[in-house]
């Protein structure tokens, strides 16, 4: 196998996406890596596919969908035994598709599945995988002017980076958000990362795009099966939309003392903004709120306008998850907590005597304006 | 039967996380703890143990002060323990380290009827990617996020979660699973455990322990070998000095209000 990836390394061309749906259903962080996977195609000057698998009539359903946010041709997988997620088929049907097509780039979702997919994929291909990233360049210049925006590094540095550099530049947060890394995979192709979903932009939708597609034999036996789905259950409870808010509010260890009080008040000052609420790493922890609540590494990474951090201390796993925010205010009764450094309004005090006060102070200005 | 924990030391990045000059870790300044997910997968095991008489065993790969975490797990509960050690495994990316690891899995010996478990990431990296690749390197089943475990003979059926909901898989042993928290609460060493933790065997493989696999080749495993390199690490510009404000009462509030309909956030 690892012949295979030891061979000259221009014989690998294109950036694919794996476009993951689940029982029929695209998921929507795939169009994010269309556009990304567009962006960056455009800047080598090669071509985009996306990589759908399912099962029968999978391609007519959503090529029309990756071929308008920028796909040049998806390459469709049909068939039963790729209806429903499984290692064990999606891994052999991708990695046959990719030694005998040989892309040099190859994006996944950071998704529960993409997650589970894309290591195995990696360990069979005999080449690099960055998980999590959340900034992608070709392109050096634009590293470059990356760089000197989200980095310390000086200018120099900057200034030294070979021009000519074609890797692929997967940037993901370290040790819970407080380092950045930049990790390439030099010698091995595909070059391949998973992307952490709600980070990159999708792009606009452009209906007159010609929609492209090509059929890829799959290749699959019941021998290759090892694991079988017997169900797939798709929880009814309402999932809290962290990432698509414009305002959240979050708690944390600091609404301990009264549980059932901190998140109603939490819910009331969510509500003045029409938004949603939150929790750190501890509040999902100790049970209060359940995990799709959760911002920070091993959360979700929200930015949106207004970001209010309730009795959170402001560990970095949960800056790394919210400090992108357009404002953010921070409440806590303790003045040296970290939450404080990267809040752009911060007050000193018990939440449940300040958020009342709050909620009256905003209530009043709506209603001045 | 057994199970086969891989477990990892981990500094511990709940507190304050020390950088260097040059942009790396500062690990030696900084506690080390038994990676979070990890203990889960101990707990799993064990578990398995109490029902089934079943042995335990810890692998870690790391430095050899990691012979420390074994003994605490062995004082949780497992068997033995194998630290894998070596100045050529240092560097390794996700994908050497799995070598390694199923090099050492495959030394221990992966029986039919055996598991492997793991944490499905650690706090350090969190890449969660070493558990998937070492069931490609052994060429065993893998399930991952598995929140619900029961083994009957060689039939495994796992609870695995997605963000939207769960499946149900069903797969043979030998195997692979990655579990997550909510799969159950660790338990604490006991006195016993602690008492005996130093009278239970800890293997130490080197690489000439490994070296005759054909996994452990400097081709594939070390910073060499790794198929991933750090091209920049570096840390993020400290966001513009907010500021507090005075006091905690009415007033305060009604500044911030003032403030957030400036923004047009009001």
């Amino acid at each position: 196998m690892a012949d295979f990836n030891n061979t000259n390394l221009a014989d690998f061309s294109g950036i694919w996406v794996f476009c993951e749906q689940r029982q029929g259903k695209l998921q929507p962080t795939v169009l994010e890596l269309i556009s990304e996977g567009r962006k960056l195609a455009d800047d080598m000057g090669v071509e985009l596919c996306g990589l759908l698998l399912g099962g029968k009539g999978v391609g007519d359903a959503m090529a029309k969908d990756l071929c308008a946010y920028g796909a040049d041709k998806v390459l469709v997988c049909e068939d039963d035994k790729l209806e429903t997620y499984t290692t064990d088929a999606y891994a052999k049907v991708i990695c046959d598709t990719v030694m005998a097509k040989k892309p040099e780039i190859m994006l996944i979702a950071a998704t529960n599945i993409g997650r589970d997919l894309g290591p195995r994929c990696a360990a069979r291909l005999h080449t690099g995988l960055t998980a999590d990233c959340t900034h992608l360049d070709v392109d050096v210049e634009k590293y470059a002017a990356f760089l000197k925006e989200a980095s310390t590094l000086p200018q120099e540095q900057l200034d030294a980076l070979n021009r000519e550099d074609r890797n692929l530049k997967m940037t993901r947060p370290a040790f819970g958000g407080h380092l950045m890394a930049t990790i390439i995979c030099p010698r091995f192709r595909p070059q391949m990362a998973t992307v952490r979903p709600g980070v990159l932009k999708k792009g606009a939708y452009d209906d007159s795009k010609q929609v492209v597609t090509e059929a890829v034999a799959v290749n699959l036996s019941d021998s290759d099966l090892q694991t079988k789905v017997l169900e797939v259950i798709k929880e009814a409870k309402e999932l809290v939309d962290l990432t698509g808010a414009e305002v959240v509010v979050s708690v944390g260890r600091g609404i301990s003392k009264d549980v059932e009080g901190g998140i109603k008040l939490a819910e009331e000052l969510a509500a003045e903004f029409g938004g949603v609420v939150g929790g750190s790493r501890a509040a999902i922890d100790s049970g209060w709120l359940s995990a799709d609540h959760q911002v920070g590494q091993t959360g979700k990474t929200v930015h949106p306008k207004l970001y209010i951090a309730l009795g959170i201390s402001g560990a970095i796993q949960h800056k790394a998850g919210m400090q992108d925010s357009e404002c953010i205010v921070a409440v806590n009764k303790n003045d040296g907590a970290p939450i404080f450094d990267v809040a752009d309004y911060g007050i000193c005090g018990d939440l449940y005597k300040v958020v009342p006060l709050m909620i009256e102070a905003i209530k009043a200005a709506k209603a001045a304006k | 039967m057994k199970v086969i924990v891989c477990v990892k030391q981990v500094p511990d990045t709940s507190g304050k996380v020390a950088v260097n000059p040059d942009g790396t870790l500062n690990r030696a300044s900084m506690a080390t703890i038994i990676n979070p997910d990890d203990k889960n997968a101990i707990e799993a095991a064990l578990a398995l143990k109490d029902a089934t008489g079943c042995e335990v065993v810890a692998v870690t790969m790391g430095p050899p002060p990691a012979e420390g975490m074994l003994r605490e797990l062995i004082a949780m509960g497992a068997d033995r323990g194998v630290l894998v050690s070596g100045r050529e495994f240092g560097g390794s990316d996700t994908f050497a380290t799995s070598q390694i690891l199923a090099a050492a899995i495959k030394k221990i010996g992966l029986d039919d009827d055996d598991i492997v478990m793991c944490g499905r990431q650690a706090i350090d990296g969190d890449t969660a990617q070493v558990g998937s690749q070492i069931a490609e390197k052994l060429n065993i089943p893998q399930i991952s996020y598995a929140a619900q475990i029961t083994k009957d003979g060689k039939k495994v059926t796992v609870k695995r979660m997605l963000e939207d909901g769960y499946m149900t898989i069903e797969t043979q042993t030998p195997c692979l699973l990655t579990c997550i928290k909510e799969l159950n609460t660790p338990r604490y060493m006991s006195v016993g455990g602690i008492f005996e933790c130093y009278s239970k065997p800890v293997d130490v493989y080197d690489y000439n322990t490994l070296k005759d696999d054909p996994l452990i080749d400097p081709a594939t495993i070390g910073l060499k070998g790794s198929p991933t390199n750090i091209f920049k690490s570096f840390t993020p510009p400290q966001k513009g000095q907010g500021r507090m404000l005075d006091g905690a009462d009415r007033a305060t509030c009604d500044e911030l209000a003032a403030e957030l309909l400036k923004k047009h956030i009001i």
